[in-house]
């Protein structure tokens, strides 16, 4: 790999910076039209400049990276971090999924929000994230990575709590940032420990130490762990991911941009990004692939009795980051970067077209108010259904490539950790594809609720017309949710993605896993194809029977199955437990420690008692000099006669 | 440790004497003229501003030892001298006191109506414990700005302070005055054993440097500076006299005493306990270092059930200065650098948001959470400067709090010194590892506090009215939020010329503790398995 310096790399993250400050500073005085250009022009720059920078590392087919070092961040006693960003054609996928998405999303904002007052506020906001994410993805170093990392973690705590009049929302946005801030303790102490061993945080520093041998696999799998903890609170992976449904309170747009298309999968980015590193830490991929699996199940699980559009589609987005999860997992690097890649696609176009039902029915997000809105809302019917069907992975849309991708992979090789070889990668595939059938039954529950069927509106509602400048955004995911997978159709002999990213991962990727003995068969690869389809076949006809022919079903299976029903409608009840079992010990811990140690114990006696010791001795001594004779001669007396005694009986003296 | 002097001009002098100046021709003027009282102080700590940039820009950064040394015979019967000097250590806390000082001053032109004249004197000879203290290279004239300091703090709090002002002063005045007798005491025992070993009275502080001392003295004498130095941070158990003290003082007084004198404790520790019984200071390393982390967590903890705004950043404080102990007892120049910079972080946040407080009491004259909610819609600037103060405060990267949390975490984590300190291996790992969980904590009470007082409905009637920042309010807050982001993103600026004398310190503290014959006596072979990081990164 080749190395060419350039100097534009730092303005593709600081061009959204300046909007962002611009916006945010003088905003509020600048009529809405103004604000939008700033806002939308900002980050189309950062994507034509994310375009001219990939060029290179385009037409050189990976083998040609650029660089950039902007100055010396932190440096003192062996410790030297730089602000250096890398453009390989990992950081060329990454920001131009970034830029583009982030771009699209921008405009359908400008109607999304066109009459909120906090309309420059909200375009400030989001430049911001748009910095931050380009920070994260072009870093070339684990510290200045997790600058973007926080940096995102602040923007979508500020959006989340977009509206933070409404306290539920601020919650949200506050559960959102300490959740993360647990995952980031791991984060940082992964960190730790490689710098430990390495004595630099660079990412072509650690893969040298990887190479030659300063980082140990038992270095690297304690590093690797940590690091995942990490990567389950940014990604929303079990135990960590209770914060994404809440986050669901933002602005939809936000809620596709970074709770779906991009923020969320910057642990999947990250997995990929020390690939070299993972690969010699098989105890630590398999966690990460056990953890995908079970997310992927579970979230999906949950996905099938909401009853709110946006937090179906938050579940959906927590069971799609387990998939990727699985790819990277299993050293299928490529296949969750290619999953990251289609699901920024579908899933954002899905958020958006959520939206559009949202904004057109004035408010209303519960699905079983909805119903046949296919004809007044064409256009977000034929991109829902579109991205409904990439995500139920049904060829020949995106995500049936994407997903297969991970599938296959995990399916045809096995774990090179001996505690997990031949069980884990078979429990995270089985995972997968049941979690397959299950996501195409939430989705097309989804979509026939909402598109199909009898309208059951609130009479009072009037359905507003789609507008064109957030129609325009929802074709353009869709198609791209419909083609995308094309760069990589593995079942057709395409494999440009993979090649692509072959220079960054390829070499971690060979290291990470043992091939199964039918690696390489064609046919096998057919039939795991084919499993996938019919997974997806069967969810899609339940959910077909449940929601179009028989509408009553889904009522009386709930009822019969009342207890696992309740279930999943409460999402396992998870938030509860956390409640009980974390929160309020610590809370009741903390105030027992205020009022009882620091103000009775340490200040009460410890400190205070000796001074009203000191005040009581002082009050004794007072007392005896009260000034009365009568009281002086009692004690000369009594003094005196104690004396006589003690002479007399006492010492025998007299 | 070597001293440099590089020009005949006393800039130090000049910078401690101008707000004596300053304060004495303050009572020179009529009582009645109150604007011209605050204007003639703030004039003069701008100056001493501008001495200290000027300072700052002479400072040679690759020089370890003291520069711009002024030294006169003073006491010479006692052996006491005049003399003065910084190095990147000290330079740093001066630049500090010298920065917030104008701010500090600009911000009681409304919150102090009453004694103007009183009130400018104390603060402005306050300037002069400070600085004096952390620029005196002399036992006796340290002590001597250290007790100066107590004086205008007693009256400052006692005079101008809230409700129970009397309670919180003297208890703050009887703590203080606890550690130093002590610290005195100690003084004079050095004094004495230098005496007799020598033959030469002194109390340069670079001359008793070279005192030898048994093992039993090392051990008392580190202890009573510790004591009196453990207080003034203050370290847990020794805390309790912060509260009440922020809580009753004005916000200059809990500006100064959060970002300048607890910076005392802190700077104690490594000017003097450490080098001067640096053997002793290895018996009470692994103290030091629990006790930190117990106060990271634990101030954090009790941080978090505060009802009351200020409270909260008060119990905040001993959190925030937990890590800066941490860093020094990790003994390797990255966590002791890290130290130095969460100082000036906690002083510079911290600051901010004790000014932050007024703002708000100056209005509602409450700092009750339970009062507060929405305030984000009534004054959004205001809220946006909170933010950004609460947002350095809980370490995010690109503001100040994040590179002084690093280097302390990273630098502990993988000291080298603490493994032989403690006699075993992960004593480093572990301790870093629970302080990092006062990383989540100190976001849990800093976002939730935020979220009480700024967010959610303008429910409460009384704050519906509140004011925006006054432009006066803002060129407060204006400086030290820029500084809040020229540490985050440009720290070398400070690291560059605090790393040779970091270096040199802990170089010396190392030797002399005898660290190495340390590890060989006691726990040889549970150092095999990491023999790479015995050498790793001590420098």
């Amino acid at each position: 790999m080749s190395d060419q310096t350039t100097n534009i790399l730092l303005w593709i993250p600081l061009v959204p910076l300046i909007g962002a400050f611009i916006n945010g500073l003088w905003g509020r005085h600048f009529p809405k039209p103004l604000v939008s250009l700033i806002g939308c022009a900002t980050v189309g720059v950062s994507f034509v400049l994310s375009l001219i920078a990939s060029a290179s590392v385009l037409a050189g087919h990976g083998e040609i990276r650029m660089v950039q070092d902007v100055y010396s961040w932190i440096a003192i006693a062996g410790l030297s971090i730089s602000v250096s960003f890398v453009m390989d054609a990992l950081s060329v996928i990454m920001s131009l999924v970034v830029s583009g998405v982030s771009f699209v999303i921008h405009i359908y904002s400008i109607g999304y929000m066109h009459d909120d007052d906090s309309y420059a506020r909200y375009f400030s906001y989001l430049n911001l994230f748009v910095f931050s994410m380009l920070i994260l993805v072009m870093a070339d170093s684990i510290p200045l990575l997790f600058v973007g990392w926080e940096g995102v973690g602040l923007c979508s705590y500020l959006l989340i709590g977009f509206w933070f009049e409404d306290p539920e929302k601020a919650s949200a946005g506050k559960k959102a940032f300490i959740v993360n801030r647990i995952g980031d303790f791991g984060f940082l102490l992964g960190m730790f420990i490689l710098f430990g061993a390495a004595e630099t945080l660079s990412f072509d520093g650690l893969a040298e130490a990887v190479t030659a041998g300063t980082i140990t696999p038992y270095i690297a799998t304690a590093a690797c762990l940590l690091l995942f903890v990490g990567a389950t609170g940014k990604s929303a992976q079990i135990p960590l991911y209770v914060w994404l449904p809440d986050a669901m309170a933002g602005p939809t747009p936000v809620s596709a941009l970074i709770h779906a298309a991009t923020m969320v999968t910057a642990g999947v980015y990250m997995i990929a990004r020390l690939g070299f590193l993972y690969s010699i830490a098989p105890t630590a991929s398999a966690v990460v692939a056990l953890v995908g699996g079970a997310t992927a199940l579970f979230a999906a699980t949950i996905g099938i009795t909401q009853r709110d559009i946006k937090k179906v589609l938050a579940y959906s987005t927590v069971s799609q980051l387990g998939y990727m999860m699985i790819g990277v997992g299993v050293g299928a690097y490529f296949a969750g970067v290619f999953h990251l890649m289609t699901h920024a696609f579908f899933k954002a176009c899905l958020f958006l077209g959520s939206g559009a039902v949202i904004h057109a029915l004035s408010g209303e997000q519960d699905i079983m108010r909805m119903g046949g809105l296919r004809k007044k809302l064409p256009w977000t019917y034929w991109t829902f259904l579109v991205s409904t069907i990439a995500i139920a992975g049904f060829p020949p849309f995106s995500g049936f490539f994407s997903k297969d991708e991970i599938l296959w992979k995990a399916m045809s090789t096995a774990s090179n950790a001996g505690w997990a070889t031949g069980w884990v990668h078979m429990a995270a595939y089985l995972m997968g594809l049941i979690g397959a059938a299950i996501t195409s039954f939430y989705m097309f529950r989804l979509v026939f609720l909402t598109f199909h069927g009898k309208s059951r509106l609130d009479p009072h509602v009037h359905v507003h017309h789609e507008m064109p400048v957030m129609s325009w955004p929802l074709a353009v995911l869709a198609f791209l949710a419909f083609i995308g997978g094309w760069v990589n159709a593995s079942l057709a002999g395409i494999h440009g993605f993979k090649h692509f990213l072959d220079p960054v991962t390829g070499h971690a990727q060979e290291a990470a896993v043992t091939l199964k003995h039918f690696a390489h068969s064609h046919s096998a690869e057919w039939a795991a194809a084919a499993a996938s389809v019919i997974a997806g076949l069967i969810g899609l006809f339940l959910a077909w029977q449940m929601y179009i022919k028989n509408p009553d079903m889904p009522g009386n299976v709930a009822k019969s199955l009342r207890g696992v029903y309740r279930m999943l409608f409460n999402k396992y009840w998870v938030d509860e437990i956390y409640e009980t079992l974390v929160i309020n010990p610590i809370h009741r811990f903390s105030i027992f420690m205020w009022k009882i140690i620091d103000v009775i114990i340490i200040d009460g006696i410890g400190v205070n008692g000796p001074a009203r010791f000191m005040k009581r001795l002082g009050g004794i001594g007072r007392a005896l000099q009260s000034g009365n004779v009568q009281t002086y001669a009692f004690w000369l007396f009594t003094g005196a006669a104690g004396i006589l005694i003690y002479l007399i009986y006492v010492a025998e003296i007299l | 440790m070597a001293s440099v002097d590089q020009s005949g001009f006393p800039i130090l002098s000049l910078l401690l004497w101008l707000p004596m100046l300053g304060a004495l021709m303050v009572l020179l003027i009529p009582r009645a003229n109150e604007a011209l009282v605050r204007n003639f102080a703030f004039a003069i700590s701008i100056i001493d501003l501008a001495l200290a940039a000027l300072l700052f820009g002479m400072f040679i950064p690759e020089e370890a030892g003291f520069q711009m040394v002024e030294e006169f015979e003073w006491l010479p019967g006692l052996g006491a001298s005049y003399h003065l000097g910084v190095d990147g250590i000290s330079l740093l806390l001066v630049l500090l006191t010298a920065f917030l000082a104008p701010l500090v001053i600009l911000s009681t032109y409304s919150a102090v109506k009453d004694r103007v004249k009183g009130f400018m004197f104390s603060i402005l000879l306050l300037q002069v414990g400070m600085l004096g203290a952390f620029l005196a290279l002399d036992m006796f004239l340290f002590y001597v700005f250290w007790e100066l300091m107590l004086i205008p703090m007693y009256f400052i709090i006692g005079i101008w302070g809230g409700e129970r002002r009397i309670y919180a002063a003297v208890k703050f005045f009887l703590y203080t005055l606890f550690g130093s007798v002590l610290m005195l005491a100690a003084i004079i025992y050095v004094y004495y054993i230098h005496m007799q070993q020598t033959g030469t009275a002194t109390t340069s502080l670079l001359g008793l440097y070279n005192t030898a001392f048994s093992w039993d003295e090392q051990v008392w004498l580190f202890g009573a500076f510790a004591l009196a130095f453990a207080i003034k941070v203050p370290m847990f158990p020794f805390h309790t006299w912060l509260p009440d003290a922020h809580v009753e003082a004005p916000t200059a007084g809990s500006v100064i005493l959060a970002a300048v004198l607890l910076k005392m404790g802190t700077y104690g520790f490594v000017r003097f306990a450490f080098p001067l019984f640096p053997l002793g200071a290895m018996e009470y390393v692994p103290i030091i270092a629990v006790l930190a982390v117990i106060g990271i967590i634990y101030g954090a903890l009790v941080a978090m059930v505060q009802p009351d705004i200020k409270k909260l950043i008060a119990y905040s404080s001993v959190s925030h200065l937990g890590f800066v102990m941490l860093g020094t007892a990790a003994l390797t120049p990255m966590a002791v650098s890290g130290g130095l910079i969460q100082m000036v972080n906690h002083g510079i946040s911290t600051g901010l948001l004790f000014l932050l407080v007024g703002v708000i009491y100056e209005r509602r004259h409450t700092r009750l959470i339970s009062e507060f909610g929405g305030l984000a819609k009534a004054q959004p600037w205001y809220a946006v400067c909170f933010l950004v103060a609460t947002l350095a405060s809980v370490g995010l990267p690109g503001t100040n709090g994040f590179v002084g949390e690093f280097l302390v975490l990273v630098g502990t984590f993988n000291s080298d010194a603490l493994p032989r300190i403690f006699g075993c291996n992960y004593a480093g790992m572990v301790l870093a590892g629970v302080a990092g969980i006062g990383v989540i904590l100190g976001a849990v009470y800093m976002l939730w506090m935020v979220q009480r007082v700024f967010f959610g409905p303008l429910s409460n009637k009384k704050n519906q009215g509140l004011k925006d920042l006054s432009l006066r309010e803002a060129f407060v807050m204006l400086p030290m939020i820029i500084v809040i982001f020229v540490i985050g993103l440009f720290p070398n600026i400070f690291l560059s010329r605090v790393e040779p004398s970091i270096n040199a310190f802990v170089e010396d503290v190392r030797e002399r503790g005898e660290l190495a014959q340390a590890l060989s006596d006691t726990d040889r072979e549970t150092q095999v398995d990491t023999g790479k990081k015995e050498d790793g990164n001590g420098n």
